[in-house]
């Protein structure tokens, strides 16, 4: 039987897609699960990944073109299967809502067929509901079938729909799958579980904590959208004494130095601003529209500069890692995002940010919040300045950071508690161990 | 308890409203000298004599009519059609004036009557005279609407729709008269169910069979089916459809997580489709399928025997709907 092979929607906000690679030629044979082609969405390169077996009999889309998420882009049948190609390209442009759309009529009208039908006793069998299909890893969970009781549990229990495969009608994810996906929690498509390292990190109650808003955070975030924009950004500037970072980081790096680890100055700011953040759930939140969700743990988005724009992968459980297991997993998510090889999990979920641009001898600067992260760093260059101490001109090394707040989660006093916390870890790196 | 018959349990709560308050007069075709088309009215017209129990002429607008303007005018009428069936001569009466004077007196005027007889199909009565007539009234604000399935339930309803100040309309069903069932004894005071208060009449965890009347009996059954089979089905009976009992059943699909409304009636805006809708508007995220329907179809009622038997809900197609939502089938 031929299976058509679509578009997908390989990131949450992916609208189309360009080719970058054909892995597969026309006349290869095709085992379903075989990686047929490297596209490239709005946010990364992806794997396109057959769901059928038989030969690439057609390829419709070449190297370098671009087509919308949905569309048939090739075909895969037995060897000697008649194809049906005339307009069959134009056809299928929307082939992926258009079949769920006659899947979901055909579906109701059964229903409705068996309800006023009394002569049918049985309900006629769904020849596709027996049928396992692959879930697509990285689709919006919005486009995934799902009741409504699967769809709450699965938030409650913060397990992603796209990571369940359904067993009612059509793949329907329904209360039962959801509670075997909680029961055996590691089972991962194929695939993507080899990409994304995931240290397990030792549960310490729940993920995050919803705070309903008062009036007066109401009250704060509708006058603070009206002034500024949707996001009413406020920002704390600190200066940062470094002199005893420097120092321990020498001692760090000349003690790792045998097992060839070297961690950098934003590494130790990462490690420092996520401990502050455990310590400060207020500033680790979302903005949710009617509540703050304030998160438990932290994970960490760092912002990367890419050859076409930026990209923030995430170190999860930043506050629970180590400073050498920090630096070894920012180099390697940098590296692979610059190479445009992040998976979609790699570059979302993040609960606060950190954009560094000291590398560029930028002083200070200010970065724009991540919706719905509630704050951001931006964290300068570390360079010798003169400052007063005890009433006296002396060179240290110092360091700006500067904070973005979204005002309708994080007030003056909050921002400015937090920095005070990071900056004592900062100038006194023994306070982590406090 | 005593076990007694609906239709002993309707003469029941008949006698004891008419003995305790000589307002209530009962009017109907054959009631009287006949003891009524199906004997539920046996006896009174010899203990409350024939100011009390009155045969009407084969009239149905004329003497439901009759009733609104007694009602009016601070008398309690039980109005007896013989069916239901053949009140829909008579809706002018029900739906312009009895559910409408209260309303438009702005409270100078209550209407406190009860219509009564028994609704949706018996056996090879075919089109005109098999269907269920709840979507008629219901639809209607201003009328009151209960059907009982037991004669507990029986018994306790209509006493309360006779002391009710409002229309009630007791739907009752030819085949449920002869049941037999538990009713408390009358020595031991008034059994009074009041309006709008559901029942479950089998609880259980896996699925909400709802349904009302005489039904009660078809998902009861289906409900044995399915505990052989290891799934535990609750049954809720509405008991009123108008007032409502909503708590019930969101608790219901609250535990069950899935629903399947079973009636007599057609689906087309049956009643079915109004407690979809409720549900889905109030307990989506505790849906786990779709709320399915299992009712009449979509026909008038056939009169050939086998026709009729696949037109009617029954437990088997109850069974399948349950497996259905449970992604069993």
């Amino acid at each position: 039987m031929a299976t058509k092979v679509h578009m997908e929607a390989l990131s949450p906000t992916m609208e189309e897609g360009q080719i970058v690679t054909w892995l597969k030629a026309e006349g290869d044979e095709i085992t379903s699960g075989d990686v047929l082609a490297e596209i490239e969405t709005d946010k990364a390169t992806m794997e396109l990944v057959a769901r059928g077996s038989g030969v690439l009999r057609k390829v419709m889309l070449e190297e370098g073109a671009t087509a919308p998420v949905g569309e048939v882009i090739a075909i895969i049948a037995d060897p000697d299967e008649e194809l049906e190609l005339g307009g069959e390209g134009e056809a299928a442009a929307e082939g992926g809502d258009e079949e769920e759309a006659a899947d979901a009529s055909a579906e109701s009208s059964q229903e409705a067929g068996e309800k006023v039908d009394a002569g049918k006793a049985e309900p006629a069998p769904e020849p596709e509901e027996k049928e396992v299909e692959e879930p697509s890893p990285s689709q919006d969970d919005r486009r995934i079938k799902a009741s409504p009781l699967a769809r709450r549990l699965a938030e409650e229990k913060g397990l992603s729909l796209a990571r369940i495969q359904g067993s009612g009608p059509g793949g329907r994810i329904v209360k039962r799958d959801v509670e075997e996906a909680e029961a055996e929690p590691h089972r991962e498509p194929a695939g993507e579980a080899a990409s994304a390292p995931m240290p397990a990190v030792a549960a310490e109650g729940p993920e995050y904590q919803d705070v309903p808003l008062s009036q007066i955070r109401k009250t704060i975030a509708k006058r603070l959208v009206q002034s500024i924009g949707p996001v009413p950004h406020f920002f704390l500037t600190v200066d940062v004494d470094m002199s005893r970072v420097v120092e321990a980081r020498k001692r760090i790096n000349q003690a790792l130095a045998p097992q060839g680890v070297k961690i950098s100055f934003n590494d130790i700011v990462l490690k420092a601003t996520a401990m502050a953040l455990h310590r400060h759930p207020e500033c680790n939140a979302h903005w949710g529209g009617d509540h703050v969700r304030r998160f438990n743990r932290v994970h960490l988005g760092v912002a990367v500069a890419i050859e076409d724009g930026l990209i923030t992968p995430v170190v999860r459980d930043a506050h629970a890692k180590g400073l050498a297991h920090i630096a070894g997993e920012v180099r390697e998510l940098a590296s692979r995002a610059r190479e445009k090889k992040l998976s979609p999990d790699e570059y979302t979920g993040s609960t606060f940010s950190v954009s560094n641009l000291g590398m560029f001898g930028i002083e200070e600067f200010t970065a724009v919040i991540n919706p719905p992260e509630a704050g951001i760093l931006a964290v300068g260059a570390l360079e010798d300045r003169p400052v007063v101490v005890d009433g006296e001109v002396v060179v240290r090394p110092r360091m700006k950071i500067t904070m973005s707040c979204d005002h309708r989660v994080i007030d003056g006093a909050l921002g400015s508690q937090f920095l005070q916390t990071l900056t004592g870890i900062l100038e006194e790196p023994l306070m982590a161990l406090v | 308890m005593p076990q007694i018959t609906y239709r002993e349990a309707l003469n029941q709560a008949l006698a004891e409203e008419m003995e305790r308050d000589e307002t209530v007069f009962l009017m109907g075709e054959e009631v009287a000298e006949y003891d009524g088309a199906y004997k539920v009215s046996k006896g009174l017209l010899e203990r409350f004599g024939s100011d009390r129990v009155v045969d009407s002429p084969i009239s149905e607008l004329g003497f439901a009519g009759l009733g609104v303007g007694a009602a009016m005018t601070g008398l309690r009428p039980v109005i007896e059609f013989m069916t239901f069936n053949f009140s829909i001569l008579a809706l002018d009466q029900v739906i312009n004036s009895a559910a409408k004077l209260h309303y438009m007196s702005a409270g100078q005027f209550s209407v406190p009557m009860v219509f009564r007889g028994p609704t949706g199909a018996a056996l090879q009565l075919s089109a005109q005279h098999s269907q269920a007539c709840e979507t008629w009234y219901v639809h209607s604000p201003g009328i009151k609407l209960v059907t009982p399935g037991t004669p507990a339930d029986a018994k306790g309803l209509l006493k309360a729709a006779i002391r009710d100040d409002d229309p009630v309309a007791v739907m009752e069903g030819e085949l449920l008269y002869n049941v037999k069932g538990e009713v408390p004894d009358p020595e031991e005071g008034d059994f009074i169910i009041p309006l709008g208060v559901a029942d479950v009449k089998r609880e259980g965890d896996h699925v909400s069979i709802i349904t009302h009347g005489k039904m009660v009996h078809v998902a009861l059954q289906a409900a044995g089916q399915l505990a052989k089979e290891g799934v535990d089905a609750e049954v809720v009976d509405l008991r009123s459809l108008r007032p409502l009992d909503v708590e019930a059943i969101l608790r219901s699909v609250h535990k069950t997580n899935r629903a399947v409304y079973l009636e007599e009636g057609w689906p087309y805006v049956g009643i079915g489709a109004q407690i979809v809708a409720l549900i889905q508007e109030e307990a989506f995220d505790y849906l786990d399928a779709p709320v399915l329907r299992v009712t009449q179809a979509d026909i008038p009622m056939p009169y050939a025997k086998n026709l009729e038997k696949l037109a009617k809900p029954d437990a088997k197609r109850v069974v399948a709907a349950c497996k259905r939502v449970l992604y069993q089938d």
